[in-house]
């Protein structure tokens, strides 16, 4: 919960993260053995790569102070310096368990595994750059800082250790039998130390940090001058070179918001990954064939990743794109309303509009579309399609089909025993 | 609202939808909708609300400043005008915690300008706005709470009425047509709403509470 270790362990490892946690926690309470475990994951594991978390949109508003900022950020900010103590603090403790048998052999150890962690975990580039600095400053520069303030440092570290060392050696006797004079020895060395090296770590962590983070950006940027290459800057010569037919030019303008739109931000998956998607997706088709607007709101998703799962659902999202095609074609207004609620076992989708609407007992026999496409359909699949119409008022067609689940053969109609298939709320206990 | 206009403060960081709005405001609210001030951030937006005296607030979601939020969050309590939040912005959590910062409603930028007058004039009517987006975002945050069987605690579930009237919504009703679907009165529908705003703004357990982390909101 501080960096997110016990969970991606438990990623990593397939165990539950209430278990990780609880065995960091024990441990822990085993003289601090969980402690400098944590903090030592912390440092080493890899940073997950999924580091950007938000759309293009919210990030950018996020940066420009344009959004609220969350707990969550400012303590991510604090990470490495929570780490970086968590670490010293159970170093502490180590030392004190196992005192007697080597004192100075262990903090060593110790000190020198965190440097080497630290380094591990710096990426290429970050290595180039101290290295190269190194370069042109002494290592004694390099570690405790320049100024004044750095010789102070140094000078007060020297003293809590040759004060701590004074202790261990010269007192070995009546304060060591009592243990309070080792651990005032202890808490000395460990205050030199952290005093002299303290900046120094902390600068390499953010500096760390902060540089992957600014990689991800450039990265970001370069996406986004692509995107927008692609897509703004083609649809504005479009929109030149149309600029005297005001239909196409609306008609380009809608499309072009929609794709920015969704691209900023939301975060939903592409066509072929979830029903939301795809139904979003024949709603676009039809927007730009017919030049009207079609608003779509989606509630819940089923991720069609699996095969079955998908051929399953396609019979509802080629009922949708007729729907919505005869409402373009026949209602005579240049708007249709979407509404699909997409629950664990069944889905739902209502296309409407204001338009001028029919008499249902009235089609034509001859007139194929509604009954065919949408109707027969449905039932084909063991779904159901009712349509509502009053002339001068406005059409609504309500399609229902129960959802195949991913996991073996539990067929529509049968509560399954747990939503596989859907995953709008993935639970983390916390 | 008692007679005049309704005084209008529009919120936006993008001086070109300020003038869009206004302009559009003119035409289609004359007499009844009146912009009285423009603001381009938070602060400015602040320093408009102490000193002239406005209906309602057109805020802007994402808003140099800390966005909207803070508009609501610093606005003192007294003398404190209904906001009506008007954005781009599809993110869901961005516009669920505006309603929860306080909002009144959520329409997207690019209504038209006979629906923004209808719109701004139902809040300074003290009504809630929900424009079919929203209600989808509502129902999402809400999902999953209906079957939970924790009768007690209802302030974080909708009752099965006020869905059917966000379904509606969610599915382009209009207040009329949610009202004459339901065979209830727009007064009813409107106390629905007002309802679900108020378990919007109030809930922070359960369900809604795990949505919202889900989406980093918390």
């Amino acid at each position: 919960m501080v960096g997110g270790v016990a969970a991606g362990l438990a990623e990593h490892l397939r165990l539950p993260v209430v278990g990780v946690r609880a065995a960091f926690v024990v441990m822990a309470l085993m003289s601090g053995l969980g402690v400098v475990l944590y903090a030592g994951l912390w440092l080493m594991l890899p940073a997950d790569t999924a580091f950007t978390t938000d759309t293009p949109g919210a990030e950018s508003a996020s940066r420009g102070g344009r959004r609220p900022t969350t707990l969550r950020e400012r303590l991510v900010d604090a990470g490495p310096v929570v780490a970086l103590a968590a670490l010293g603090f159970g170093a502490l403790l180590v030392f004190e368990a196992i005192v007697g048998a080597g004192v100075l052999f262990w903090p060593v150890v110790l000190g020198v595994a965190g440097l080497v962690l630290l380094w591990r975990q710096a990426d290429e580039a970050q290595r180039d750059r101290w290295r190269h600095a190194s370069g042109r400053l002494t290592p004694l520069q390099l570690v405790v800082g320049d100024g004044y303030g750095a010789w102070w440092r140094i000078g007060a570290g020297a003293v809590l250790v040759v004060m701590a060392a004074l202790l261990t050696f010269l007192d070995s006797g009546a304060l060591y039998a009592d243990g309070w004079g080792l651990v005032v020895a202890v808490l000395f060395v460990v205050g030199g130390v952290a005093l002299v090296m303290g900046p120094w770590l902390h600068r390499m962590a953010t500096d760390l940090s902060a540089e992957r983070e600014e990689r991800i950006r450039t990265q970001e940027r370069a996406d986004m001058a692509a995107h927008l290459h692609d897509s703004v800057l083609q649809t504005l010569a479009l929109i030149q070179k149309n600029a005297a037919d005001p239909t196409v030019v609306a008609r380009l303008a809608r499309m072009q918001e929609r794709d920015l739109r969704s691209w900023l931000y939301a975060d939903d998956a592409s066509a072929s990954e979830s029903l939301a998607g795809a139904l979003r997706a024949v709603a676009a088709e039809v927007e730009d064939a017919h030049g009207i607007t079609v608003e779509v709101v989606t509630v819940g998703d089923a991720a069609t990743t699996d095969a079955d799962v998908a051929a399953g659902v396609r019979p509802i999202v080629a009922a949708t794109r007729e729907a919505i095609t005869n409402a373009a074609k026949h209602a005579g207004t240049g708007r249709v309303d979407v509404y699909a609620e997409i629950g664990p076992t069944e889905a739902e989708v209502f296309v409407r509009d204001r338009g001028r609407g029919f008499d249902p007992d009235d089609v034509p026999a001859d007139r194929h579309g509604v009954r065919d496409s949408i109707t027969a359909r449905m039932q084909r699949h063991g779904g159901s399609a009712r349509i509502r119409s009053t002339p001068g008022e406005g059409t609504e067609v309500r399609l229902a089909l129960p959802l195949p689940t991913a996991r073996e053969g539990v067929r529509s109609g049968e509560p399954a025993s747990e939503p596989a298939a859907t995953a709008p709320l993935q639970e983390e206990p916390r | 609202m008692t007679s005049g206009p309704t005084k209008v403060l529009v919120v936006d960081d993008h001086a070109m939808f300020r003038v869009g709005v206004r302009a559009e405001l003119a035409r289609e609210g004359a007499g009844v909708v009146d912009v009285v001030a423009e603001a381009a951030d938070v602060d400015e937006a602040l320093a408009v609300l102490a000193s002239t005296e406005v209906d309602v607030v057109l805020l802007d979601v994402h808003l140099p400043g800390g966005g909207g939020v803070e508009v609501m969050r610093r606005t003192p309590l007294d003398r404190r005008p209904r906001f009506l939040a008007l954005s781009v912005s599809d993110a869901a959590e961005d516009v669920i915690g505006t309603i929860r910062g306080g909002a009144r409603g959520y329409v997207t930028k690019t209504i038209t300008g006979a629906e923004l007058v209808a719109a701004i004039r139902r809040v300074a009517d003290g009504d809630a706005v929900f424009s079919p987006r929203l209600a989808g975002f509502v129902l999402d945050s809400f999902a999953g709470s209906i079957s939970v069987a924790e009768v007690d605690e209802d302030l974080d579930r909708l009752t099965e009425r006020e869905r059917e009237v966000m379904r509606l919504i969610a599915r382009g009703y209009s207040y009329k047509e949610v009202a004459g679907e339901l065979f209830i009165s727009i007064k009813t529908v409107e106390t629905h709403m007002s309802s679900v705003q108020r378990k919007l703004q109030l809930s922070s357990r359960h369900e809604l509470a795990r949505w919202a982390s889900d989406r980093r909101l918390l």
